[in-house]
């Protein structure tokens, strides 16, 4: 790729940027939220025209205007959101678009899936139905699709995010066999760790420049932060002695039981202390959604008990409780959720609209109070540097940074007593994250008990006080993240307690 | 750019880029082009088919719509009538609940109107009379709006069949109460109430007959304008409309918001069956709705909900159905042919609004800067 540009309105995604991919090579495309990752990958598969730029595949230049011409240029991209339909068997997603000639022969197609999963080391049912699959299998099944079209170049977006490291190991595991075979392999990530594991060179983004290419062999983390952000950022999170810990929100047996009748918790107990954070790990899907949830009153509970303990003293059993109800007992408790745009926020509304999410109701009269919020709105923009181009711009159109930086922002803005956070950091950039990681601080020293939900081990042990280890649905132990290990994280997150056995 | 020139030749021939905000004027602008092209194709197929002159076509579609100052009533009581089921709807679909019914919802307002004025019209006052009509009205749409909400929060049945299902009850009770009151027996019709007393009918307001329908639809639009923009409830609509999980993460009890704006859009489209009734026809029949509750969804859906706009877009659409109308019986076309016509406008119309949003590159031109800093 030579000179590419592309442009989004005013925003310049990628400005003249050349890479080269190679065969029987994995290359890392590495960069912060918003540097043109994506976008540069998305041209090379179809999806945009670049605005200028030329390509070439193996010395002949090409125009590619459509994902189906990649296919038959031998370019093939597994985007970060699955695109498969969930009634239909991983066979049928494989070959769904796919014009060949005579009958559909699905038997035919199960055999050629099961030896490309074979010469590969997948491992995947081909007449297995999409929504009966883990997401690790789904993205096996993406992967699979675009080899069966024969694809030769394999780009993919953010693979590891979904997947827990043992998934990852196994999906790198497949990538270097590819790489063997003499297939190019780009993978877009933030994970530095990963980089280094998998790839043989890197090329870095930032700001929709390439900013160099480096053989892997020959840099190291550190390097490739400062060619990621452009100055040196030290890895270490700041971490102070908690003040005066007091029990603030004391979870006893608590049970959930979604719509299928799945036990989602399993008799969790535990007590989140004032002036702490405490770590929530777990493999995606063991209970950490619903254990937030249940707390801040969205998720309806089976039998347990959850109690507020507020700084004054005296007690309050939360059991049963809408966010209104616990808003309307005095209680600050504010919620970062996985889901931003989808729950924490409203795509369509500005800044403003989205900080009356939390203040609309104040105010007498049937009217609501936009000043306020507008002013909250500003001082956030300024405080939080979020790159908006005002405060009534719709957020969805920000980029996830930004959305974040704003969630997080309204809620810290409530003066909480308890804040919990799912995933704060997922899919931010580096600077961003130590912003969210200060913001934390700040809100433990200010004495706010913080529940924080995440998934890269190294950021849990260093940022936070304590680490409660969820494993499909019950609490496989609490550790204290200054003493822990990761292999002592990592072994919790895998076992399940024994029945009867007794934890802290 | 000099690598720009040898990817020319092989480059799409279109392609479609999202736009930046385009200040207020030239969204207009854009809008004001498409009737403009619209007229033109029309012209076209005017010539083409029928061979009569374009200019003579749009001078009668206006003098239908505008012609006499009795046209001009006429084409603001219709309008008015639009418009004031276009803002019942406004709340419902901001909320995006399909409420598909209103054409139910204004015929059950009606046949209680068409009751009022029946069984009180000799026992009391006009005025006091028209008081109660429009309260009995609105809470009758309020009720007819409230089952489908209400079946919607308890059951999550789907809006959309339940409304529309209900729109075929309404129209049967319809029919029921029209046989019930025939008059005169054998016509199979109502026929105009209280032809003599006038009792019910709306009263004639400074010098004319359809004042009261304008002040009564203007002051509801008012209203859901506001309420809309800058209440509590209207902030709330916004918010379940968006994201009902987000609705939820607030602490808001989505049922109640969706039964209580049912309520709202049901008694709106249930006071322009009042309006249809008292202030317009003085009758009852299966057809006082006349698709209206239909047409309306138009109204709201093409102004984004903002009850301003819908003033200007139900006067296009009425302008347009009694200019049709006009033309076909000044030239003696078939209904359709003018249908055709009204056809062509709304496409361009609501096409304008791709180009609004979305601006076409064609192959080779280079984006101009200005295009892209507005």
């Amino acid at each position: 790729m030579q000179g590419i540009t592309k442009r989004f309105g005013q925003v310049i995604a990628n400005d003249n940027v050349s890479l080269e991919i190679r065969r029987g090579e994995i290359l890392a495309l590495l960069g912060e939220n918003g540097s043109g990752k994506t976008t540069l990958m998305n041209m090379l598969s179809g999806i945009y025209a670049p605005d200028g730029g030329q390509i070439f595949i193996d010395g002949n230049e090409v125009t590619i205007r459509s994902p189906r011409e990649a296919f038959d240029l031998g370019i093939g991209m597994i985007h970060q959101h699955f695109k498969l339909v969930d009634v239909l068997t991983a066979a049928e997603n494989i070959i769904l678009g796919l014009k060949e000639p005579g009958r559909l022969n699905l038997d035919a197609v199960a055999k050629r899936v099961r030896e490309i999963c074979e010469a590969y080391g997948f491992d995947v049912d081909p007449q297995q139905k999409i929504y009966n699959m883990s997401v690790s299998q789904k993205q096996t099944v993406e992967i699979v699709k675009v080899l069966y079209r024969g694809v030769d170049i394999l780009i993919l977006d953010e693979p590891t995010a979904v997947l827990t490291p043992q998934e990852t190991d196994r999906l790198f595991a497949v990538l270097r066999n590819m790489k063997k075979d003499g297939k190019a392999v780009v993978i877009i990530t933030h994970k530095l760790p990963e980089v280094m594991a998998v790839s043989d060179r890197v090329a870095v983004l930032r700001k929709g420049h390439n900013i160099g290419c480096v053989k892997t062999s020959e840099t190291t983390q550190q390097e490739l932060v400062n060619m990621m952000v452009g100055h040196a950022t030290t890895l270490d999170i700041s971490r102070a002695q908690p003040k005066n810990p007091q029990p603030r929100i004391t979870v006893t047996d608590l049970t959930c039981v979604d719509k299928d009748g799945v036990k989602r918790l399993d008799k969790v107990s535990f007590v989140a202390n004032s002036g702490e954070i405490l770590g929530i790990a777990g493999i995606a899907g063991s209970g950490q959604r619903e254990l937030l949830e249940s707390i801040a009153g969205l998720c309806p509970v089976q039998s347990g008990s959850i109690v507020y303990t507020p700084e004054e003293g005296g007690e309050q059993n939360l059991l049963g409780m809408d966010p209104l109800a616990i808003k309307n007992a005095g209680i600050a408790m504010a919620f970062v959720p996985e889901d931003r745009l989808g729950m924490g926020l409203v795509g369509s509304m500005g800044m403003t609209g989205n900080m009356m999410l939390r203040s609309w109701r104040e105010g007498k009269g049937p009217f609501v109070d936009r000043k306020h919020p507008q002013e909250l709105a500003k001082q956030l923009w300024k405080l939080l540097e979020i790159a908006t181009p005002g405060t009534e711009y719709p957020v969805r159109r920000l980029s996830g940074g930004n959305v974040q930086k704003i969630l997080v922002g309204r809620e810290i803005a409530s003066s909480p007593s308890v804040l919990m956070m799912a995933y704060a950091v997922r899919g931010l950039d580096i600077n961003t994250s130590y912003v969210i990681y200060d913001l934390l601080n700040e809100q433990k020293d200010k004495g706010v008990a913080v529940i924080y939900v995440g998934e890269d081990l190294d950021v849990l042990l260093e940022l936070c006080d304590r680490i409660l280890v969820l494993c499909g649905g019950q609490v496989s132990g609490i550790v204290d993240a200054r003493t822990a290990t990761r292999e002592q994280v990592g072994l919790l997150m895998t076992q399940i307690r024994k029945e009867g056995e007794q934890h802290e | 750019m000099s690598e720009h020139s040898p990817m020319d030749s092989r480059e799409p021939l279109l392609r479609i880029a999202k736009r930046d905000a385009l200040p207020f004027w030239k969204n207009w602008a854009i809008r004001l082009a498409a009737v403009v092209l619209a007229l033109l194709v029309c012209a076209v197929v005017v010539y083409a088919t029928v061979k009569l002159s374009p200019l003579k076509v749009y001078a009668a579609m206006w003098s239908g719509a505008f012609g006499t100052v009795r046209r001009s009533w006429v084409t603001v009581r219709d309008a008015m009538l639009l418009l004031c089921v276009g803002i019942g709807l406004a709340p419902a679909f901001k909320m995006r609940f399909w409420n598909i019914g209103a054409e139910g919802q204004i015929l059950i307002g009606g046949i209680v109107t068409a009751a009022c004025m029946i069984y009180w019209g000799n026992s009391m006052p006009t005025s006091l009379l028209l008081v109660v009509m429009f309260l009995v009205s609105a809470l009758a749409g309020a009720v007819w709006g409230f089952i489908p909400a209400f079946f919607r929060a308890r059951w999550n049945t789907n809006e959309t069949l339940f409304t529309l299902m209900m729109n075929y009850v309404a129209i049967q009770l319809t029919s029921f109460f029209v046989s019930k009151w025939e008059h005169p027996i054998g016509s199979n019709s109502v026929g105009i109430i209280n032809i003599d007393t006038r009792a019910g009918w709306f009263p004639t307001l400074f010098g004319q007959q359809y004042a009261l329908n304008v002040i009564i639809v203007l002051c509801l639009t008012l209203f859901v304008f506001f309420y809309l923009r800058s209440s509590k409830h209207g902030y709330e609509i916004a918010v379940v409309g968006e994201s009902e999980r987000t609705a939820q993460y607030i602490g808001l009890n989505v049922k109640t918001i969706v039964m209580r704006t049912m309520l709202l859009s049901g008694a709106i489209c249930g006071v322009s069956g009042f309006i249809a009734v008292s202030g317009v026809s003085h009758t009852i029949s299966t057809v006082t709705a006349n698709g209206r509750g239909f047409t309306a969804i138009i109204v709201a859906w093409l102004a984004k909900f903002n009850a301003f706009v819908m003033v200007l877009i139900s006067f296009l659409i009425v302008f347009l159905e009694r200019g049709a109308s006009e033309i076909a019986s000044q030239f003696n076309l078939s209904e359709y042919a003018a249908k055709i016509l009204t056809g062509i406008i709304l496409f361009f119309i609501i096409g304008s609004e791709f180009f609004i949003n979305y601006r076409i590159i064609l192959r080779g031109r280079k984006e101009k800067k200005s295009s892209c800093s507005k």
